[in-house]
């Protein structure tokens, strides 16, 4: 029998395949990509036994409907998504994320809704019959690179299975993602060019995500940022979790699609530890920066990995 | 040289050639670049050069700021690096229908089009760096007459294949994309094909690009 599929009857509004990026072609303009979410991709792929370089399907806000065209795939969702499963004997079920559950021919997953956050993953054993492309299976929507011909997924596609039969085996672990109270950052390389007034504020005033947030980049709203020396820099270079901040006082934080060179002073950068918060962030959330030291965002990253292996060591 | 090292965040280290924006510097920001690539350090994970910058971000799983950053001042960047720069010819079609504002430029700069286009095409450029979208090379020096700012308001959709110019710089939109240069002209030659994995951009950094004019028909056909 021929690999299954999944058919696409609902893309949800921006579902992609992604893995952990596409690294050192920074140089002719293409930044890294990958998950906006790093830990719930991890958990993911451990609970149906994959490895890290097998690509989840990412979704934002609304996921995909899928209908099985197959023989029985052991999937996961990850995240805090709400989901149905709609049997091909007609039943429903509510979906649980964060524990493995089996699909047949005909039977529906129907990934409604993320709540109070932005993204969320969906992962079958062994992956997806799809192509890397610059050794990564990450879409990039904006360079066309990627699976898919680097778009995001529409309407009646198939997802064709790797795996042609793989045996269910229940894995579960309690999660709960942790809310944040601050974005930490790193003082970026521009951090002179503001007003004491404008540094004060960013470290002691709220901020709101705006509405105008994607995989590229988040702008958020709040008291303006004045610069006093010069609000174009010559291009440089980007990686993601830089603050930039344009002549018009609203910073942008580079997300995993970041442009690869840009001409914005740089007031921060949010440290590594908190990029899978940051981009589970919703528009109109508050947000808080703290300023912190190099020191001390190194030892929060290796807490944040610590934190991270026992999560996966649960995993049984 | 590098006149300055620092961290940019606690993934990348940030270097920084000095304010010159000029030939040399940028020679120098390549070579350290070419250098360090050679090098494959465990734990880059992007080496972007610019102008007159280099960051170098890394996993910060795997290594740290302060490694990375002794490894590049090691670097023994007097090392010759190979000139395998080529020179590249890219067309040029301006028939109206392409050179969206060469209006503009002929007013603001007070001189007629042809003049302005043969300052364009009297000159060789140098590519200073590829990138903000997939493949988009940044070439310089303009002669100073045609120099001008960016458009006060950016466009949303600038045309694939459109050749913009701004400040002392020109560039080719490698795809369509929100872009604020007075564009002068369109080519019909793919700059960065990611077909070719190998080698998706035509011009590299370092390499010089001479362009010449087509016309509309000679555009048409360019690709049959």
């Amino acid at each position: 029998m021929s690999n299954g599929y999944f058919k696409i009857h609902r893309p949800g509004i921006n579902s992609t395949f992604q893995d952990l990026g596409r690294f050192n072609l920074h140089h002719i303009g293409i930044p890294l990509s990958g998950v906006m979410d790093k830990r719930n991709y991890l958990i993911g792929n451990k609970l149906v036994e994959n490895s890290n370089n097998i690509s989840a399907v990412e979704f934002a806000y609304q996921g995909p409907l899928l209908k099985l065209q197959s023989t029985k795939v052991t999937a996961a969702i990850t995240g805090d998504v709400n989901f149905k499963i709609l049997r091909a004997n007609s039943n429903i079920e509510n979906g649980q994320c964060y524990e493995t559950f089996e699909l047949n021919d005909g039977d529906q997953i129907d990934i409604i809704s993320t709540n109070k956050s932005v993204y969320g993953y969906f992962f079958i054993n062994g992956g997806f019959e799809i192509e890397s492309f610059w050794k990564s299976f990450s879409i990039n929507t904006k360079a066309k690179v990627g699976p898919n011909d680097g778009a995001k997924f529409n309407f009646n596609q198939k997802l064709f299975i790797k795996n042609k039969e793989s045996k269910f085996q229940k894995k579960k672990i309690e999660h709960l993602n942790s809310k944040i109270e601050f974005i930490r950052v790193l003082k970026g390389t521009n951090f002179d060019y503001f007003s004491e007034e404008a540094k004060n504020n960013f470290f002691n005033k709220e901020f709101i995500v705006s509405k105008l947030t994607d995989r590229m980049g988040m702008r958020i709203e709040g008291p303006k940022i004045e610069n006093i020396v010069e609000t174009n820099i010559r291009s440089e270079g980007l990686i993601k979790g830089v603050i930039q901040v344009p002549g018009d006082g609203n910073p942008i934080i580079m997300l995993s699609d970041y442009g690869t060179i840009g001409g914005y002073p740089k007031i921060g950068v949010v440290i590594s530890a908190d990029h899978d918060r940051l981009a589970q962030l919703i528009p109109g959330s508050k947000i808080k920066f703290k300023l912190v030291e190099l020191n001390e965002a190194e030892n929060l990253y290796k807490l944040y990995e610590i934190e991270t292996k026992n999560i996966l060591n649960q995993i049984r | 040289m590098i006149k300055n090292i620092t961290n940019l965040g606690d993934a990348a280290v940030y270097c920084d050639f000095g304010n010159q924006i000029d030939q040399e510097t940028n020679l120098n920001v390549i070579k350290y670049f070419k250098n360090l690539r050679e090098l494959k350090v465990k734990g880059i994970t992007n080496i972007t050069p610019s102008y007159n910058k280099l960051i170098v971000s890394f996993d910060p799983s795997a290594t740290n700021y302060e490694n990375i950053k002794n490894k590049i001042l090691d670097l023994k960047s007097k090392k010759n690096q190979n000139q395998n720069n080529k020179l590249i010819k890219i067309p040029i079609c301006i028939d109206e229908e392409y050179s969206l504002d060469i209006k503009r430029l002929s007013k603001k700069l007070k001189i007629q089009n042809e003049q302005i286009y043969s300052s364009f095409l009297d000159k060789e450029y140098y590519c200073y760096m590829t990138g903000f979208i997939a493949g988009m090379p940044f070439l310089g020096d303009i002669n100073e007459n045609i120099r001008l700012n960016r458009l006060e308001t950016p466009r949303v959709k600038v045309p694939m294949g459109s050749i913009g110019i701004t400040e002392q710089f020109c560039n080719i939109y490698t795809y369509e994309s929100p872009g604020g240069w007075n564009i002068i002209g369109n080519t019909p030659i793919k700059v960065f094909n990611k077909l070719n994995q190998e080698n998706p951009t035509l011009i590299n950094p370092g390499d010089r690009v001479k362009f010449y004019k087509i016309n509309k028909q000679e555009y048409k056909n360019y690709n049959e």
